[in-house]
């Protein structure tokens, strides 16, 4: 009980003090997710639409293999990415390993999945209400598609919110590929994971108290900014 | 001048789902003008006479649709009213425009126009709700708006006024006589005998699939043909 209040206070005295370190971990987490978020959702949300609008042969296959992939082990993402990124892997010209870049590549490959699920859960109950007036319409196949990711847009944000969740909270993949380095790569999260480690729970505690409010202020300010959970709105 | 669309011709026609007829064979012309009502039991196949016509259901063993003009175009100037109206998440003034919004026309002129649709069926002041909030008697003028706005030359209807009360009923039926008045060639399907008497220049009677009668209005309720529609009239139970 006592590590937790004492977590408490720190968590408030960094915050108070606006601790330089906290701060440029938290904006590096922030950094981080924010650019895998949003790139996993350019490909997520129209590929988890043309799922549901599109009939192809192994469609079932694919989707099953999506859903499957939701559940990909960050670690053995991180594995995979440091070995593809690595000085003898087949990217390692790049140099990217240990950077923030690397990270954000592993995360993309851990949310995309996640976001194209969700994706094509929400916009196969919209096509399914929408397919008889879009097809009576004579739309084209890419109209039909544009008209389904606007008119789902709000359900799409909870994909996207859903994808934030994940990686905001994540430490597995970032761990291996990122290294922990200070002022380089470190993020909340690794942080917490090695102030744990050191024994030093109350600063930890803190650390994940700060990650907490992190993710509850960004999923507010995101409501907020799309005027989503307004009554009469979707 | 455009080639028009009409008459459709029919030529045996069957629509299938899972190794049963539930339509045709169908042999029917549909005409350049009038107002037609479809009627006939529930599972007769009014519906899917109607999507068929509209080109929503495949055709299958050797049947034909045969328009004016090849099939891709006739598609584009033609529309449909479901029985329950489809309202998009979208304002209502939106859901009227987006037929233009597809086929080219700018957003502005698209809003516009729509504008002028929804004063027309009487929903002016509803134009900025989301179309989903509407009641069944608005969203059905929405839909009809949304259906003539590209002025179609076919207009299908499947039992639009179904869940409908008499009031709502009435002004939808005032708006689509004036559409057909402007010459929009109209193919209903109702249950309300009614309305069918209301509105109806020739009646399509089918059954089981078949048409059994496609006869004037005042010939059909007269003097029905076969037995099935005679006792449909009279408000017999038909199975």
């Amino acid at each position: 009980m006592n590590e937790l209040l004492a977590g408490l206070l720190e968590a408030g005295r960094l915050i108070v003090t606006v601790d330089a370190d906290l701060i440029e971990i938290s904006l590096r987490s922030l950094q981080v997710t924010l650019t895998a978020v949003a790139i996993a959702s350019a490909i997520g949300l129209p590929l988890g639409c043309w799922l549901a609008v599109r009939r192809f042969r192994f469609r079932r296959f694919v989707i099953a293999t999506m859903n499957a992939l939701m559940g990909l082990p960050p670690v053995v993402v991180g594995l995979i990415v440091y070995l593809l990124l690595s000085r003898a892997g087949p990217f390692g010209v790049f140099g990217l390993l240990f950077t923030p870049t690397a990270m954000i590549i592993a995360q993309v490959i851990i949310l995309t999945p996640l976001i194209a699920s969700i994706a094509h859960q929400a916009i196969r109950e919209l096509w399914a209400q929408y397919h008889d007036l879009l097809i009576s319409m004579n739309t084209t196949r890419w109209q039909r598609i544009a008209t389904l990711l606007w008119d789902g847009r709000r359900a799409l944000l909870t994909a996207s919110l859903a994808g934030f969740g994940r990686g905001i909270g994540e430490v597995g993949a970032i761990m291996i590929v990122g290294g922990n380095i200070d002022n380089a790569t470190r993020v909340l999260t690794t942080a917490i994971s090695l102030e744990t480690g050191k024994g030093n729970f109350s600063l930890a505690l803190a650390l994940g108290f700060v990650l907490i409010g992190l993710a509850v202020l960004v999923n507010l300010l995101i409501h907020t900014l799309s005027r989503t959970e307004v009554s009469g709105r979707w | 001048m455009v080639t028009s669309i009409l008459p459709l011709d029919v030529k045996n026609a069957v629509v299938r789902r899972r190794g049963k007829t539930l339509l045709g064979p169908v042999t029917t012309t549909v005409s350049d003008s009038g107002l037609s009502i479809v009627m006939g039991p529930n599972g007769a196949g009014k519906t899917t006479l109607l999507r068929l016509l509209h080109g929503m259901e495949r055709v299958s063993r050797g049947g034909s649709l045969r328009w004016q003009i090849p099939e891709e175009e006739a598609r584009a100037r033609q529309a449909f009213v479901f029985q329950a109206p489809i309202m998009m998440r979208r304002t209502a003034l939106d859901n009227v425009a987006y037929p233009l919004m597809t086929h080219g026309v700018s957003k502005k002129e698209a809003r516009q126009r729509a504008g002028a649709w929804l004063e027309r069926v009487g929903l002016t002041d509803s134009a900025q709700k989301q179309a989903t909030v509407l009641s069944g008697g608005e969203r059905q003028k929405l839909a009809l708006a949304r259906a003539l706005i590209r002025k179609p030359e076919i207009l299908f209807l499947d039992e639009p006024c179904a869940n409908l009360d008499g009031r709502a009923t009435r002004e939808f039926e005032t708006l689509l006589m004036q559409a057909f008045k402007d010459g929009t060639r109209v193919v209903m399907s109702t249950h309300d005998i009614g309305q069918a008497r209301r509105l109806a220049e020739d009646v399509w009677f089918i059954h089981h699939g078949l048409i059994l009668e496609q006869t004037p209005a005042a010939e059909f309720f007269a003097s029905p043909k076969t037995s099935e529609a005679r006792a449909f009239i009279n408000g017999d139970i038909v199975e």
